[in-house]
């Protein structure tokens, strides 16, 4: 028998959640379709960080949409306590970017300059000498002579905000169905519309690929050009302690509860999530450098997980124009932009224009050759 | 959860009496019996509450016995989180029950105690 619905969504990790989420809110009929345990899962392994500052840098609109983000992010977070009796832990103190030499701090106040000049002013970051950042984190190493700041930065609870988005969903009436691989899409024309059947069992005439690193296979159904691929980062997790850190940075950030999370890496080595002891020491000895108290923390756990990067490292978000209907919504920044693809990527998704920003992230961009630079953050 | 143990220990089932050493718990002398990890020997004896969740304040035990659940961390000999279930009992072991989060930032102003975790561990001073 066929299921039919408004919306099929692949994918239930963050960036699947949160536009299945905004679909039900505007009252559409969605159907969301996760793989299982199975999956590389972006959404179980990432840091949690709400991040802004250096995103951007060469791309406007990838600043202007992340900022936009984390200003929706305080409500995100209460409509989901709201909705769902979670509370995904949202504290956005600012975040610190740690510079070691003269020379870096310079590379790095013109990197935050520029994209204030970007975006016409409104980005307040702050370059802040070693006496600045020492008044905000004590436990500071001796290495550490300055930090970027800037005040929109933050982080949350990652596992809490996929939990806070599927009962939410859940509560609004979307329909999760969990052990569902998807490899096969089928679209059709009929007249103005498309129809989408999706392993001969599911149908609708919106189809959303939010299947991370399966979007690459899976856009090639439906018109659309998605080239991502797998980047490894490994993190540590350390014991719980009492709060030595208020504010969140790129590779340490102490959660809600007191752990301590230590990233990061960048890898490239495929369809692999494992760790390895050098990366995993390399990592150790950076989050010891800047904070020396951490010289005798316990590590509880340690993994590796996969980000689904594009080849310039910003998001892609495209209709298909040979099949109108089908969406595919790619990034690596699912926990940052949470707030802005529920509320403004499922508008899109739901009918609405495309957001300004976005309009520079079709995947079509990659069929053309030019210089390619990688933002990350 | 009841964490009463459905076993009986072998002195008191009529077996001949067990081999004890002594330790400290809290600061106080205790004999308890020989065993292979701190946290059985210390269950073995009655102690039913090891430490506080600094999450929500409960008691907690040891639970898996195994190393995977981090419920039986005590300070043993200076060192907090310590999972106990892991860590082989030895004479004259100075254990505190855990009462709230590991406070890295005051051992940090603490020199003695620096001098000490260094000379503990593996890598030396």
């Amino acid at each position: 028998m066929m299921n039919v619905s408004d919306t099929i969504v692949i994918g239930g990790g963050l960036v699947g959640c949160a536009v299945a989420y905004g679909l039900a809110r505007q009252g559409a009929s969605v159907t969301m379709l996760d793989e299982g345990d199975l999956a590389f899962r972006a959404a179980r392994g990432n840091f949690g960080l709400v991040w802004v500052q250096g995103k951007g840098f060469g791309s406007a609109p990838y600043a202007r949409w992340t900022r936009s983000s984390a200003k929706l992010w305080p409500r995100l977070a209460l409509d989901l306590m709201e909705e769902s009796g979670v509370d995904v832990c949202l504290e956005q103190p600012g975040g610190l970017w740690f510079t070691f030499s003269d020379e870096e701090h310079e590379q790095r106040r013109i990197v935050m300059q520029g994209i204030q000049d970007d975006l016409e002013g409104d980005y307040p970051f702050e370059m802040l000498g070693r006496q600045d950042v020492l008044a905000r984190a004590p436990a500071l190493g001796r290495a550490v002579i300055g930090a970027s700041y800037l005040p929109l930065d933050g982080h949350a609870n990652p596992l809490k905000l996929l939990r806070a988005l599927h009962t939410a969903n859940l509560r609004r009436g979307v329909r999760y169905v969990s052990g569902q691989p998807v490899d096969t899409i089928v679209p059709q024309q009929c007249a103005e519309a498309s129809l989408f059947t999706v392993q001969s069992r599911w149908q609708a005439p919106r189809v959303v690929l939010a299947a991370g690193l399966g979007n690459r296979h899976l856009a090639q159904q439906v018109g659309l050009y998605a080239p991502v691929v797998p980047n490894r980062g490994q993190v540590l997790i350390g014991e719980r302690c009492a709060r030595f850190l208020d504010y969140p940075t790129l590779f340490v950030r102490q959660t809600d509860e007191g752990t301590v999370q230590i990233g990061d890496s960048m890898e490239e080595v495929g369809f692999n999530d494992e760790v390895t002891t050098d990366v995993l020491a390399d990592i150790a000895r950076r989050a010891v450098r800047t904070f020396p108290v951490l010289s005798g923390l316990r590590i509880v756990r340690a993994w590796g997980a996969l980000r689904i990067l594009s080849p310039d490292g910003l998001p892609i978000y495209e209709e298909s124009r040979r099949y109108p209907g089908a969406f595919v919504a790619s990034c690596h920044s699912g926990v940052t932009l949470a707030a802005a693809h529920a509320f403004h990527l499922a508008r899109w998704v739901g009918g609405a224009p495309l957001p300004d920003e976005c309009t520079a992230f079709g995947g079509e961009r990659f069929l053309t050759p030019h210089d390619q630079l990688r933002h990350v953050h | 959860m009841s964490t009463d143990p459905l076993f009986v220990p072998l002195a008191r089932a009529g077996a001949s009496a067990m081999p004890t050493v002594a330790i400290t718990l809290n600061g106080e002398a205790l004999q308890v019996p020989v065993a292979s990890s701190v946290a059985a020997a210390l269950l073995a004896t009655g102690v039913r509450r090891f430490r506080n969740s600094p999450v929500s304040g409960e008691a907690r035990a040891p639970y898996c016995m195994m190393g995977v659940c981090f419920e039986c961390l005590l300070e043993i000999d200076g060192t907090p989180n310590r999972q106990s279930c892991l860590v082989s009992l030895e004479a004259g072991m100075c254990i505190r029950t855990q009462d709230g989060l590991r406070d890295l930032l005051a051992e940090a102003c603490d020199p003695a105690l620096a001098l000490a975790r260094a000379l503990e561990a593996s890598h030396g001073l």
